[in-house]
Order: structure tokens, then sequence, then C-alpha cells
């Protein structure tokens, strides 16, 4: 337990300083993906539903909140929570819809309601469809702290990061964190043990889309677009592969997994294609040799030694 | 009468044609999930970026060795299919004790690698497949104008999917197949080579995407993309038909792609949705799907 806490204050403490060192332009991409990761993993790593069309709420959010700072006017902190509540609100409806099937039909699902925002979002007025939603004004944080600094901008992000992280780290170690742990091991027996399966699958689900329209909220605002890519199933795939790669199930596998994915996207986007071919082999390498993801391998390591 | 709702017949009937060719491609490749599922329990997300290799071989025949497309129409999906088994024996295999995910995740991997090959070769624009001398023209009904290939297409799928359904619910090889995903370790016993039967039922299913890919080379682009854009619309209507009757898999693509078509006539602005509508109306009410038989 120390040991862990040392661990997640050496990171925080890594975290105030990067801007320092690295471009804030980069970490911010890097924190708002980590954060999408972790919702994500919040599905498939605790409750063991794959959901493969998480991109809608990290789409849709960054849409919401880039139409809120840019048409409406709102400050930055609303914006986000604007988009952040529209997210929410797909996640009830779609959730509500996804829960009724299980396993490989739920992931069916997700994806094919993902397609349908995604086309909602081609024909919809405000989305400016092959164009995206350009220039958001980032303003200033309760019309006070000018964000057009990056570093500032760097550590807004990064509060949020912070926030959603501890929020989620607080959701698996409570109580309801652990019957959806049964549920993902056991699904008919928490069932029988009396648990409302589809209502905690539900409420994990639209937990799930909140912090990942937040993740979406907070990258329109920071980088000020908001556009298709966003909404893809491709962006839904990237996400997965995040997860699988750090390991699905582990608190700080998808920050890393983000990170490996954002830095490779990031030095290898002079190869055109080829950054999709890599993605899909390390899908591939991932799934057969690799399934505990690198923390989770880490994970396992280390228990076996003690 | 030459107007229904206020929709000339001449349009409407186009529309439904179109909306039938579309149909048919879902139901081809919806039954070679549906085959594959049931003996392997994977969910092919590749299913659609083989489709796309059909269509790319039978480019990549008719213009770098002039093969012509009948023979482009066997030699594609054989070449699908070998695919398949490469795919099948090297891969998939090391799938079968685990989590059904772990099969969508690996193919979903494979559809991203093969479709990038693709982009990176063949750029996304699309290139066109000229249509066969024999099936340029139309048919005149009277009441419409039937383009010779729609009307090809058509009778070919419908052919293909009563064929398969034939061989798998009618015949003894059908039988040891559905003997095979209900209890394999019981057909084993009876001296049955199971994992041959897997990699060939895998095979098949994909040929069945690559002889679809081929016959959709001449009416849509030749395009990296053309996978992964009918795969998602394939799945929904996978949902919608339950993936348990290999007749409803057809029946249930088939009409998707009428009711496709009906909505861009009467109201265009949901065509590209209305799948995705009636998956959501679909899960609301029966929930195991139209066909399906899930617990």
């Amino acid at each position: 337990m120390k040991k862990s806490s040392l661990l997640y204050g050496a990171l925080l403490l890594a975290l105030l300083v990067a801007p320092f060192v690295g471009y804030p332009m980069f970490l911010m991409k890097l924190l708002c993906f980590a954060l999408f990761a972790c919702a994500f993993n919040l599905l498939i790593g605790y409750t063991g539903l794959l959901s493969f069309g998480h991109a809608m709420f990290f789409g849709f959010a960054a849409y919401v909140s880039g139409h809120a700072a840019k048409v409406w006017g709102l400050t930055p902190e609303l914006a986000i929570l604007a988009g952040t509540l529209s997210a929410t609100g797909i996640g009830i409806v779609t959730g509500w819809l996804a829960v009724r099937r299980q396993g490989i039909y739920f992931a069916m699902v997700t994806l094919a309601l993902a397609q349908m925002i995604y086309f909602i979002c081609v024909q919809a007025p405000f989305t400016y469809a092959e164009d995206g939603i350009q220039s958001i004004p980032r303003g200033s944080l309760f019309g006070l702290l000018d964000l057009h600094n990056d570093r500032v901008m760097y550590y807004v992000v990064l509060a949020l990061f912070v926030g959603g992280f501890a929020l989620i780290y607080r959701i698996i170690h409570s109580p309801f964190g652990q019957v959806l742990k049964s549920i993902r091991e056991n699904e008919p027996r928490a069932l029988s043990l009396g648990y409302n399966v589809d209502r905690y699958k539900l409420l994990a689900y639209v937990l799930s889309a909140t912090l990942a329209g937040l993740a979406g909220a907070t990258k329109a605002i920071a980088f000020g677009i908001a556009t298709l890519t966003d909404v893809s199933w491709q962006m839904s795939g990237e996400v997965v592969l995040m997860t699988l790669l750090g390991g699905m199930g582990t608190i700080l596998g998808p920050v890393l997994g983000a990170g490996i994915i954002v830095a490779m996207q990031n030095y290898l986007s002079g190869l055109g294609s080829w950054v999709t071919i890599i993605m899909g082999l390390t899908f591939v390498v991932c799934v057969l040799m690799f399934r505990r993801g690198i923390v989770g391998e880490i994970e396992h390591r280390l228990l076996k030694k003690l | 009468m030459s107007e229904i709702f206020g929709v000339p017949i001449q349009a409407l009937m186009g529309q439904l044609m179109l909306g039938l060719v579309n149909g048919c491609f879902y139901a081809m490749l919806s039954l070679g999930l549906a085959v594959i599922f049931g003996m392997l329990n994977i969910v092919n997300f590749a299913h659609g970026a083989l489709y796309m290799v059909g269509a790319f071989f039978a480019w990549m025949l008719l213009n770098y060795a002039g093969v012509n497309y009948w023979f482009a129409l066997l030699l594609a999906p054989i070449g699908v299919a070998a695919i398949g088994i490469v795919i099948e024996k090297t891969m998939l295999r090391w799938l079968h004790q685990l989590d059904h995910l772990y099969g969508l995740l690996l193919t979903f991997g494979l559809a991203l690698v093969l479709e990038g090959i693709f982009r990176e070769f063949y750029g996304s624009s699309g290139l066109p497949y000229e249509l066969p001398a024999l099936f340029r023209g139309v048919f005149d009904l009277g009441f419409m104008m039937l383009p010779k290939y729609r009307a090809w297409v058509v009778v070919v799928s419908i052919v293909v999917c009563l064929f398969t359904w034939y061989v798998i619910e009618k015949t003894r090889l059908g039988a040891y197949l559905r003997a095979g995903t209900e209890n394999p370790n019981m057909v084993k016993a009876f001296g049955i080579n199971v994992p041959l039967m897997v990699t060939l039922t895998y095979a098949f299913g994909v040929g069945l995407a690559g002889l679809a890919g081929v016959m959709a080379a001449p009416i849509y682009q030749v395009s990296p993309l053309m996978g992964s854009n009918i795969i998602i619309v394939v799945f929904a209507v996978v949902v919608i038909g339950g993936m348990g009757s290999i007749l409803g898999s057809i029946l249930t693509g088939l009409a998707l792609g009428l009711i496709e078509g009906l909505t861009k006539v009467f109201y265009a602005e949901i065509s590209s949705t209305v799948v995705f509508i009636i998956m959501a109306i679909v899960l609301l009410v029966r929930p195991a799907g139209l066909f399906g038989r899930e617990k």
C-alpha cells in the first residue's frame, strides 16, 4: 500500500514538472488519451464489458464543448461540463440498449450505436461535417485565468486528469467496484447473490461514458478542434489498443498504453498508413502472446517473486 | 399509376433494386459471419477487410495479369480462402480456450493490417473495375429499367446463399458441422477430424466474403475502405437477425437492404442510420434478435 502511494506521488511529481521538460501540447494530448483509456478500462477491465464504441462519447463530447465555447461563448469550464454531460446522456440511452446483450453481442451493439452517432455527426449542421469545428477559443477559466498560455492550459488538463483518475481509483476500490469485479468474474453467480446485474452494468457504463466525455471535451478545448476522427470507429479501436497494450484491469496500464500509442503516432506520423499497420500488428501480438499487457505482465512477475 | 405516394415508380423501383443489391452483399457477409461464429465462436472482424481483399484480387488479376471477371470470380475467393487458412492455422487456433472477445480483438487487428497495406499501396480514393461486356446494358421490364449486372448479382448471391443453407442444414457434411458446433469432443470421438473442419469452415466463410468482394468490384469503387464501411452495418444486421440461424441471417440481410433502399426514397436523411435504428428497436422488443436463440 505504501509502495503504491509512493509510485503515484512520484508520477504526479513527474507530471507537474513535465511541461518544463517536454512539449505541453504533446503532454496534453497524452493526458487526454490517458484519461480516455482509463475510462474505457473501467468498463473492460473491471466489469468485463468490451465496448467497441467509446469514440461516440469522446467525439460527441468534443463537438458539444467546442460548440458551447465557440458559438454559445461559454467559459471553458462550462463548455467542458456541457460536453461531459452530453456524453452522460448518450451513455444512458446507448447503455440502456446495450446491456440487454452480453459478451460479443455487447461489443457489436456498441460499435453499431457508435456508428449511428458518427453518421449523425456527419449530417448535423453544427459539426461542419468534414471540416469539423475549428479554432475553438480556450477562453479564461472562471472568467479569470487566461488559458492561452500552453503551460496554464496544461495544468488545467492535468487537474482534470488527476480528478478523473482519482474518481476511477475510488470507484474501483469501493464496494460498488467489488460488485463490478464479481460480475466480471462470474455474472450468473452475482445475479444469484441478488445483485441487479444489469443496473450495475449500466451504472458502470454511464460512469465510463461520462469520463470518456470529459476526456473528449477537454481535448476539444485544449486543441481548439473537434473533428470526425474523434468520433470514428478507428478511435474506438485505438482506445481498445491502448488499454490492451498497457494492461486491461490494471490501474496504470491504460495510462502507459496511451503514452506509447500517442508517442508512436507522434513520431511515426510521417509514415502514413504504416502507423495503421503497426497498430494492427500490435493488436495481433498483444492478443497472441501478451494478453496481460505491459503493466499486467510486470505485476504478474512481481507477485510470482514474492 | 406511375406514382406511389408522390414518388415515380421508376425511381422507387430503381432504389429498391439498389437496396436489394446491397441486401445481397449484407446477406452473403452476415451468412459467412454466422457460419464462422457457429463453428469457431469467433466474430470475424476481418470479414470486411477480406471482402475488400477479394475485390482487390479481382482488380489485380484484371490489371496485372489480364485475367477476366469470370476467372476472377473463381480465383479471388480461393485466394481469400487461402489467406483464411493461414490466419486460422497460425493465429485463431490458439484462441480456442480463451474468452470470445480475444477473437474479436485479434481479427480487428488483422483488419487494420490489411486495410493499412492496401491503403499504403493503392491510396484511399478507389479504383474503377470495368464491367464485363456481357453485362453492359439493361433489361427493359416495362415498369423499370433493370441493369443486367445488378440482376446477375442478385441471382448469384441468392443461389450461393441457398446452396450454403442446403449444405449446412440438409447434407451429411452439414450434419458433421452442426454436431461439431454442439459438442466438438464427441464428434472427435467418432473419428472426425474436427480441427480440419474448423479450418475449412473459416476458409469457406471468408471465401464467401471474397466472392462478395469480386461481385461488388464493378458496382462500387475498389477501395481499401470498402470493407470497414460495410462491416459495421453487417454487424448491426447480425445483431438484428441473431447469429443462431443461417436462413435468418440471409433473410435479415436482404430485408435490411430493401428497407435502406426505401428510406432513400421516402426519407433520405436517415438512410445511413436506419439499420442502426432498427437494431435499437429490435434490442428493445426482442433482445435475442429476430431469429436468435440466445439464452
